[in-house]
Formats: C-alpha cells, sequence, structure tokens
C-alpha cells in the first residue's frame, strides 16, 4: 500500500511538472473550468429569484448541497476524470501494455493523468460552501462538523466507485461512453438539489439503487436538521460511509470481472 | 450547390456511424431530462405560472431544449481550431471550397442526424412520462422547422469564430470554454430566459444565443405569433446574417497572417 503510494506519488508529480510547463495556457484552463463550473450555480440563484422556497429547502441550504457535492464530484473529477477516456485505451490497444506492467490495472489507469486545471471546480464548490455557511444558522455540535467531513469524504468515493464502474462499459463498446456521463455527471447535477423533488421511480434507480441520496442528501438532513418529507429511516442520514464503502466494492468487483473477461483487439 | 448537398450529406453519415454513441447519447439525454423536468417542476408547487411559462410550458421547454442540445452543438466544436492547430487546414484552404461555406453545409447535414436520431428520441420519452405541449397548429410545425435550421446556422457561425481563435493563440481552449460558458447560459439552456430576472432577460435577449435555443422553444410553445413569430425568426435571420458576416470578416483578417509550417 504505501509502495502503491509513492509510485502513484511520483508519476503524479511527473504529470503535475509536465502540465506546469506551459503557464498561460495552464492558467486559462483553470479559469476556463472554473468559469464553466458556475454555470450551474446561477441556475440556483436564478430559481431562487422566482421562489423563497424549493421543496422546503432555502437558497442556502439547496447551496449547502450543491457546494458538498461539488467539492466531492470534483476532487474525484482531478483524480479519475480521465476514465472518461478509457474507451480510447480500448480501442487503441494501449490497455495491453498496461496488462503486462506488475501493477493493478486500475492503478495504472488512474495514475497516468491527473487533471490540475480541474481544481478550478474545486474551487467553486469550496466558495459555494463559504456562500452557504454564510447564510445558515445551524448548531454546530461535534458530530454535525465531523458529519460534513464525512459526507464530503463519502460523496466522493461514490462518485468514484460509479465512475469506475461506469467505465468498464468501454469492455463491451468502445463508442458507448456518453451511457457513463448519466451518472457521472447526471448525478452531480441530480444531488445539487433535495433529492424529494425527483419523481419515484427515478429515485429508486438514481438514489437508491445507484446511491446518488448518499453523496450529500441524506446526510445534510442530520446537518441541518431538516425534516425528511419521504419519512425513511433515521439511520440512513448516517450512513453515508458505510454504503460508500459498499459501493466501492461492487465496482472493484465489476471493474477484475470486466478485465477478466477482456479480449485484446490484437493489433 | 450540389456540392454542399453532398457535403451536407458526410456531415450526416459522419454521426450515423455510431449507433452505439447514439444509444449512450439518448440515454443520458434522457436522464438529465427527467432531473431538470422534476427540479424546474418544484417551482411550480406554490405557483402557477413564471415569466409567462405554466408547469406544461416548462416541462415542454425543458424536453424540447435537451431535443436542441445536441442538434445546436451546445456543448462545443473545436474541429476547425484542431485543424488550425496541427496546420491541417492548409490543405483546407487549397481546396476549391470557401471554409465558411462547407463547414456550414457539414453541420446543417450533422445537424439533420442529431435532431432526429439524439433529440426526437429523448422527447419522445419525456412525452410518455410528461404532458407536453405540442403545437396545435400545423403551421406551427413548418415555423419550427425555419426556426431549428436557422439556430443551426446562428450556432455554427458562432462555433466557427471563437475557433477562429486558434490562429492567434496557440492554446484556445480557454477562450472556448469561456464562449461554452456564456453561450449555454445566455441561450437559454441552462434555465430558461423567462425565469432570468428581467435585467438579465433584456440583455440575454439582446444576445445572439437567444437565437439558438429560446426563440425555437418559444416558436414551439406558441408563445411567438402572428407579428411577434414574424419579429422572432427575423430576428434569427438578421443574427445569422451578421455573424456569418463576421466570421467572414475574421477568416480575411485571419488568413492574411497565416504563415503554414511546410512538413
Amino acid at each position: 500500500m504505501a509502495d502503491a503510494l509513492a509510485v502513484y506519488a511520483r508519476l503524479i508529480s511527473a504529470q503535475v511538472r509536465s502540465q506546469l510547463q506551459y503557464r498561460v495556457s495552464f492558467a486559462l484552463d483553470l479559469a476556463g473550468t472554473f468559469l464553466i463550473s458556475f454555470l450551474d450555480f446561477i441556475a440556483v440563484l436564478i430559481i431562487f429569484d422566482n421562489v423563497p422556497e424549493l421543496d422546503g429547502w432555502t437558497l442556502h441550504e439547496v447551496a449547502f448541497l450543491y457546494a458538498s457535492t461539488c467539492v466531492s464530484f470534483a476532487v474525484v473529477d482531478v483524480v479519475i476524470g480521465h476514465l472518461d477516456l478509457f474507451p480510447r485505451m480500448i480501442r487503441e490497444g494501449t490497455f495491453d501494455l498496461i496488462l503486462v506492467r506488475p501493477r493493478g490495472t486500475l492503478f495504472q489507469v488512474i495514475a497516468s493523468d491527473f487533471a490540475m486545471r480541474k481544481l478550478g471546480k474545486v474551487l467553486q464548490g469550496v466558495i459555494v460552501f463559504v456562500f452557504a455557511l454564510g447564510g445558515l444558522e445551524v448548531d454546530w455540535t461535534a458530530g454535525r462538523a465531523a458529519m460534513t467531513l464525512v459526507m464530503v469524504l463519502a460523496g466522493a468515493a461514490i462518485f468514484a466507485a460509479v465512475w469506475v464502474a461506469g467505465a468498464t462499459i468501454a469492455f463491451w463498446t468502445v463508442d458507448g461512453g456518453e451511457f457513463t456521463n448519466a451518472f457521472t455527471y447526471g448525478g452531480n447535477f441530480m444531488t445539487q438539489y433535495p433529492i424529494s423533488i425527483y419523481g419515484e421511480w427515478v429515485r429508486r434507480f438514481l438514489a437508491y439503487l445507484i446511491p446518488m441520496a448518499f453523496v450529500c442528501y441524506f446526510p445534510s438532513l442530520y446537518i441541518l436538521d431538516k425534516p425528511d418529507p419521504l419519512g425513511l429511516p433515521r439511520a440512513l442520514q448516517f450512513a453515508s460511509p458505510v454504503v460508500a464503502v459498499a459501493a466501492a466494492v461492487v465496482a472493484g468487483v465489476i471493474w477484475r470481472s470486466a478485465v477478466r473477461r477482456y479480449r485484446s483487439v490484437g493489433s | 450547390m450540389r456540392l454542399h448537398w453532398e457535403i451536407a450529406r458526410r456531415g450526416y453519415r459522419r454521426f450515423a456511424a455510431y449507433p452505439a454513441a447514439t444509444f449512450a447519447g439518448i440515454w443520458t439525454n434522457t436522464i438529465f431530462g427527467f432531473l431538470q423536468a422534476y427540479i424546474l417542476l418544484g417551482l411550480y408547487e406554490n405557483r402557477t405560472d413564471i415569466g409567462g411559462y405554466d408547469a406544461t410550458d416548462t416541462v415542454t421547454y425543458v424536453w424540447f431544449a435537451q431535443a436542441l442540445l445536441m442538434t445546436v452543438y451546445a456543448f462545443g466544436w473545436v474541429e476547425l481550431a484542431l485543424r488550425i492547430r496541427s496546420g491541417d487546414v492548409a490543405t483546407d484552404l487549397a481546396r476549391p471550397l470557401d471554409p465558411l461555406w462547407y463547414w456550414l453545409a457539414f453541420d446543417l447535414g450533422r445537424a439533420l442526424y442529431h435532431l432526429v436520431f439524439r433529440g426526437i428520441p429523448p422527447f419522445l420519452i419525456g412525452m410518455i412520462v410528461f404532458d407536453l405541449e405540442l403545437p396545435e397548429s400545423p403551421a406551427t410545425w413548418l415555423w419550427v422547422a425555419v426556426s431549428v435550421t436557422l439556430a443551426v446556422v446562428v450556432s455554427l457561425a458562432f462555433r466557427f469564430l471563437y475557433n477562429l481563435a486558434a490562429f492567434w493563440l496557440l492554446d484556445y481552449r480557454g477562450v472556448v470554454a469561456i464562449a461554452i460558458t456564456i453561450s449555454l447560459l445566455f441561450s437559454g439552456f441552462v434555465i430558461p430566459l423567462p425565469f432570468f430576472p428581467s435585467w438579465l432577460e433584456t440583455i440575454a435577449r439582446a444576445l445572439p444565443f437567444a437565437a439558438m435555443v429560446q426563440i425555437p422553444v418559444d416558436v414551439f410553445l406558441e408563445q411567438a405569433e402572428g407579428v411577434d413569430l414574424a419579429g422572432a425568426l427575423l430576428l434569427q435571420v438578421a443574427w445569422a446574417v451578421v455573424l456569418l458576416g463576421l466570421a467572414r470578416t475574421v477568416l480575411a483578417a485571419a488568413l492574411r497572417r497565416v504563415v503554414i509550417q511546410g512538413g
């Protein structure tokens, strides 16, 4: 484990150095991702310009959800967002190289890039967090503060699991990459708003089966001390870390079994 | 004309070659449609009208805008910029074809494919689940077709312009990201323009981006009728002419300074 981390650190530091070679390009890219990441928040602001509450949530409460999911998602996007390009590895046959190297396949794919320019998205999430906290009156107990940290970490783990599991579709079709976007980017978009707003079957499928409700909605009900309009068991509000670990295990199993079935194109 | 017709067919066929990508895209557009529809319906809990849209108008907007998303290629297009950076544009310039008309023809072919195979299927799925509003008058369908075509032309001209930035900047990505952000927001794709605060809606209506999504949606919802309809379509024509003219001028300026490195 420590050895793997050392290898990862070396590979990523080389990536970081190469990305910083063109400073102006890097700065422009960073500014670009920072700006574009605000689009969804502008939508939130415009919605609350029309109504004081959305499904019983105020602007600052929705901003809290939004910031939490954005930070979780953006961190994952920086570290493994290049899984979006994984189909290309299969198509071009470069995945075969990975198979003959003495490291885990997933580890090597993840260690192949580190998108520093996407740190602009993380920054956006942090800014919205500050905005949300400024307008909320939360009774900050140690439990609530700890839960906030757990929420962001568990949310990131869930997004990472979904991304990895979704990327395996490339083993069946190399043109289906966009299918995964519905779960990754779609999951990020979905969790910016309270889960109770969605129709029942959307909730069943995307919030519970794909456990998006555990990214920030359930922990936030506890942190913000909000009643649950769906009347679900209160234990769910504390279940995010367990769900995150389970999601990671499932994703690992899916990845492994997909790799086992992989047949190279042979070119 | 015959030549451009053939180019348009190539544009169509390029995208028709990847059916799996089309299925994946339909799936993703549909999921996003559902999410956005439920979020915006949340605004109607205690209200019946927002900026002239009732709940049915809003849900129809959501699915129609999803249908337009790929049709007008709102998430951006950098093919020309990549060709400029790699120097392939030299080959394009050597051909007895005007690059602007070439890409316009190609893009209209592409847009038709995306409208039929990426746009209409999610809309039909949306129709099954939600109560959507279709145009009452048969003539409206004709105006919708005209408006969507003009939307594609305006969008192509705008995309062509930001791609030309690659002639001046080695790294065009920052410019492209800013251009896409502004166009997504002010086209009314992120959220309908009637939901904007009125001062911001006034600004958005004065910009060319409304011609890409909001105007076709208004035509489809029959929000613009009679004189308003004529005005809306003429505004699209005006933006198409202005942006194509601008694209032509900028292209000419770029070609005056272009130096192609020999290989």
